[in-house]
């Protein structure tokens, strides 16, 4: 093993929030180290949700989609008052979202925050989506939607989960006037078409030409067109406006089933400008390592390759999300458990109490509640109720209290949290 | 709406039966308040006994699964896999068991083969190394789907005879000691239609008692749910089961390219609220670890159950219950056109679609004979699309590029769903992927829907058979009736699977919001656009 990497943080995990952590403690002069599995961000639908849904209280009612984001969260956390969003003042969020985006804009991925509004935009299944802060390429979407502009969704032949006509016909009743049209992808061989691979393809300026040709008589009278999410991997707002000018109408994306480009785009932006920024990142790699005395500073080992590294940090930030991003562990007969430290797990009773009996339930599932409990600097509570060790904190979904699924809650809770536990450890800074 | 006979149940002994009558010349109608095989048939192991699991308690029921189990191998081969398999004991099971049931096959005149325990060993490796003994026998698989369905479509080559999905038999009107009007109500529209048939038969397996009551006729029927897991995949060539009296978790069967543990007992009043439990998935497992330590680890991507229809002979539990087939001509109750056959196993679904068929031909003054004894069921080329790894082999031969796989886990192509929908859409005018799911292996692998319900409907909704919100509607049907045989096996993998799914579905695609065929109309609400 090579000299041990001393660091002021070490982040473990690479969703959202480990991400958006590794860019607040790097802009604070904190050293930092940082691993996880890469999957977890591609598999994002790339729009950030502070609030999109409330789920129903009691039996019977309905979730309720959520228009203004700010104002809903009073109501939320009469509801849930153990969300993490009880932590938090709605103003950290916003500012946390902001750096976050600055971040992004710099990485040539602007997104745009709807102020007091949620956006409302189209998913490929057709349904609408509430949702706080969306990349730019999609925003004359919403827009149009807004303004009931007519439009034209177009689908890419040979690209599976798609479907123009799903959108259109579902979206008729809010949306009227909106058109479809299908196209071959020029230059592309046939058979499936990935939205990768377009998104690539469409780097190359003559691609765009080609794209234009073929899309401008199918089109016809609508003012904006809509492709699935495939504006090019970087700098889409610049493929979205040449493509605009070339068809002469504001273009626009809709996410796609992961993973998609927006996620994809976002893993490379962050994966891309992190190490200039001093933070060394080990992708596709595992931090571990046993809880340390109090008072120690955690020694942890990078494992996944053949070189193992040591990392010697004050800090741990524990963004190792839930059981997708590997941060939870759920097996049969036994309560679920925290990872890496084997921390308590606010959870459920028995593995019959993970999930309701009807899927879609308005209430949503209490296996997604269960998570770690925090203080209010948010440190992880050990056994006895205080917390684990003074330099140990966790942000993001790994958090108890939320359902992020049915909240739509994900990417606010990631940033908002990371944020406010990165503050938490450089006061003043 | 008239018809010689009408069947009321599309499950093996329903589809059997209207291909037995179509044989003799008999044309028939079938009402289904499901699908084919929403019933018991679609909820069983898909074991072709070979009777070894019912010598010790029922040599009767044991005698008749090997001869129609050997009739079904020789007439309707596409439907099975003749795997062989194995009983096997483990240290601490009953060794008097052991020693009485090679006697007890002989009785039943089952072919036994007895094994060392070393031997069955290296035959299926997963066995536990604390096997104290094995014997052989001639179990086999048989794939129920495909089974119901070639019924169904050489029925309607013979005689058309036709099937009404989605369509529950309500009522029952009874003139004269005859059954002269049925009463039906379609469970997707609420539409009301009725009935007349000069012969009806009941062919509702655990809700015989209820349909027979409507006729003002008894059956004590005895509903027994039972649970099986199955697996990610394939863990042993046999079938095994565990050489004890039928219990929980005895028996692990092969069912293709993924492997089914079964099963449990619980009496339930009520057949249409079956589910498999959290409970009963961990009963099934912690069961049959002794025989398959392995299955520790195993990954499971689904749980599901049926309900045995059986017929209550005064107490007992359901395992004690005959595994013998009914059949009631209701004269008891003064009627002299309407039966009911329940009780049997899916093994027997031959034997007793001809015994009803013997009854309603009499009734009826037709004399031809039974002819599925003989007469090989035909192999019918939409029905193929249900055999695991048929759609893998074809990708493989064909490698049509322009034919993108809808379905990633089990390879079923574009093209796949548009031969159902071409063959078999006469059927489903308003297609439930559901629908599709149970005519291919849609939704069957590790994703267990959650990606490919996504894709398919697109498809459809691209081939223009979804023109309104209806379509988003079949996908949360399709999706919540996915997630019943998730739930009870969400651990390790599968759990993270099920995150994912949630994380599209809900998270996304917000599914979960609403019903999208009470969408406003366009410009009614003008809130959802602000
Ligand atoms: C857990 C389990 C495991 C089993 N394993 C095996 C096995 O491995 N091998 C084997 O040979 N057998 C097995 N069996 C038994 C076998 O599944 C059944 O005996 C057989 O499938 C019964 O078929 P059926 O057509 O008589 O009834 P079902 O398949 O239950 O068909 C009845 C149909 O009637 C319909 N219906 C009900 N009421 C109405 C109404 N009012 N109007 C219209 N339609 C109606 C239902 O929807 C249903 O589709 C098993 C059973 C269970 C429960």
């Amino acid at each position: 093993m090579s000299t041990p990497l001393r660091c002021d943080l070490a982040i473990i995990g690479t969703g959202l929030a480990g991400m958006a952590a590794a860019v607040f403690a790097s802009s604070r002069g904190l050293s930092v180290a940082q691993a996880g599995s890469t999957g977890a961000i591609s598999y994002t639908s790339g729009v950030f949700d502070v609030l999109g849904a409330l789920p129903a209280v009691a039996q019977g009612q309905p979730a309720r989609p959520v228009e203004r984001p700010f104002e809903a969260l009073a109501e939320l956390l009469r509801d849930e008052p153990g969300h993490p969003y009880a932590l938090l003042d709605p103003e950290d969020i916003r500012l946390a979202f902001h750096e976050v985006m600055d971040f992004l804009r710099e990485a040539g991925l602007p997104y745009r925050a709807g102020g007091e509004k949620n956006f409302l935009l189209p998913t490929p299944a057709g349904t609408l989506k509430h949702s706080w802060c969306v990349p730019e390429t999609t925003l004359p979407g919403c827009e149009a939607l807004a303004e009931g502009a007519p439009a034209c969704i177009v689908a890419i032949e040979g690209m599976k989960g798609f479907s123009a006509r799903q959108v259109a016909v579902n979206l008729a009743p809010y949306w009227p006037g909106l058109t479809t049209a299908r196209v071959a992808m020029p230059g592309h061989p046939g058979g499936e078409v990935y939205p990768e691979q377009v998104a690539r393809m469409l780097e190359v300026p003559a691609a765009r030409r080609a794209l234009a040709e073929a899309l401008a008589p199918l089109v016809g009278p609508a003012r904006v067109v809509g492709l699935p999410a495939v504006l090019g991997m970087h700098r889409p707002g610049d493929v979205a406006a040449d493509m605009a000018r070339l068809l002469g109408r504001a273009v626009f994306e809709i996410p796609t089933m992961p993973p998609g480009v927006p996620g994809i785009r976002l893993k490379e932006a962050f994966e891309g400008l992190l190490p200039g920024r001093g933070v060394a990142l080990f992708c596709q790699q595992k931090l571990v390592g046993p809880l340390p005395a109090p008072g120690a500073p955690f020694r942890l080992r990078v494992t996944g390759q053949p070189v193992e590294h040591e990392v010697l940090a004050d800090r741990v930030l524990l963004c190792s999300g839930r059981f997708l991003g590997g941060g939870l562990g759920g097996l049969r007969g036994r309560p679920i458990t925290e990872t890496v430290f084997g921390l308590p797990v606010a959870q459920p009773e028995d593995r019959s109490g993970w999930y309701r009996q009807d899927y879609l339930d308005p209430r949503g599932h209490e296996v997604h509640r269960a998570g770690l409990r925090v203080d209010a600097a948010l440190r992880p509570l050990g056994p006895g109720g205080a917390p684990a060790h003074e330099g140990l904190f966790a942000a993001g979904s790994i958090l108890a209290g939320q359902d992020w699924i049915r909240m739509k809650c994900g990417a606010g809770v990631a940033i908002a949290t990371a944020f406010k536990a990165v503050r938490a450890m450089a006061p003043g800074r | 709406m008239r018809t010689d006979v009408l069947i009321i149940g599309a499950g093996a002994t329903g589809t059997g039966l209207a291909r037995d009558l179509a044989l003799r010349g008999v044309s028939c109608v079938v009402v289904e308040t499901g699908d084919v095989n929403s019933g018991a048939s679609g909820g069983n192991h898909g074991l072709l006994h070979s009777g070894g699991r019912y010598v010790s308690n029922d040599t009767e029921a044991a005698r008749e699964c090997r001869e129609e189990g050997a009739l079904i191998k020789r007439l309707a081969p596409q439907c099975v896999e003749d795997c062989g398999g194995l009983f096997v004991a483990v240290a601490g099971d009953d060794e008097r068991f052991v020693a009485d049931y090679p006697g007890w096959c002989a009785a039943a005149g089952i072919e036994v083969c007895c094994l060392e325990p070393a031997e069955a060993r290296a035959m299926e490796p997963v066995l536990s190394p604390k096997v104290i003994a094995a014997f052989a026998v001639p179990d086999a698989t048989i794939d129920p789907f495909r089974l119901a369905l070639e019924n169904m479509a050489h029925a309607h080559a013979l005689t058309g005879c036709t099937l009404l999905r989605r369509t529950r038999v309500t009522g029952m009107d009874v003139d004269a000691g005859r059954v002269v009007r049925v009463h039906t109500v379609n469970t997707v529209s609420g539409e009301a239609g009725t009935i007349e048939a000069a012969q009806v038969v009941s062919a509702t397996g655990a809700w015989a008692g209820r349909v027979a009551a409507l006729a003002g006729a008894h059956i004590p029927m005895l509903c027994s749910q039972g649970t099986l897991l199955v697996t990610h995949e394939r863990m042993t060539r046999r079938v095994v089961n565990r050489l004890r009296p039928p219990g929980n978790g005895d028996i692990l069967v092969p069912g293709g390219t993924v492997s089914i543990l079964g099963t449990t007992s619980v009496t339930v009043d009520d057949p249409d609220r079956a589910r498999p439990t959290v409970a009963e998935a961990d009963e099934n497992l912690r069961q049959a670890l002794p025989m398959i330590p392995s299955l520790a680890y195993t990954r499971f991507v689904r749980a599901y159950c049926g309900v045995r229809p059986l017929i209550s002979a005064g107490g007992g539990d359901g395992r004690a219950v005959s595994r013998g087939f009914m059949l009631y001509d209701h004269t008891d109750a003064g009627l002299s056109n309407f039966c009911s056959v329940t009780g049997g196993k899916l093994t027997t679904f031959r034997l007793m679609a001809e015994k009803t068929a013997d009854l309603v031909c009499a009734r009826l003054g037709v004399t031809a004979p039974c002819r599925t004894r003989t007469e090989p069921l035909p192999a019918a080329p939409a029905c193929r699309w249900t055999e695991p790894g048929f759609a893998p082999r074809l990708w493989a031969q064909r490698h049509d590029a322009d034919d993108p796989l809808l379905c990633e886990c089990e390879m079923v192509p574009a093209s796949a769903v548009d031969s159902i929908m071409n063959d078999c859409g006469q059927q489903f005018p308003d297609p439930g992927l559901q629908a599709l799911g149970k005519r291919s292996r849609i939704g069957k692998g590790s994703c267990q829907g959650a990606f490919c319900g996504v894709r398919v409907a697109a498809h459809l909704y691209d081939t223009g058979h979804y023109t309104s919100p209806r379509g988003l509607a079949r996908m949360r049907e399709f999706f919540t009736e996915r997630f019943k045989g998730q739930r009870p096996i969400l651990w390790g993998p599968q759990l993270i699977q099920a995150e994912l799914a949630e994380a599209l579905h809900c998270g996304l695609l917000g599914l979960e919001l609403g019903d999208p065929e009470a969408a406003p109309a366009a410009g009614k609400d003008e809130e959802a656009r602000s």
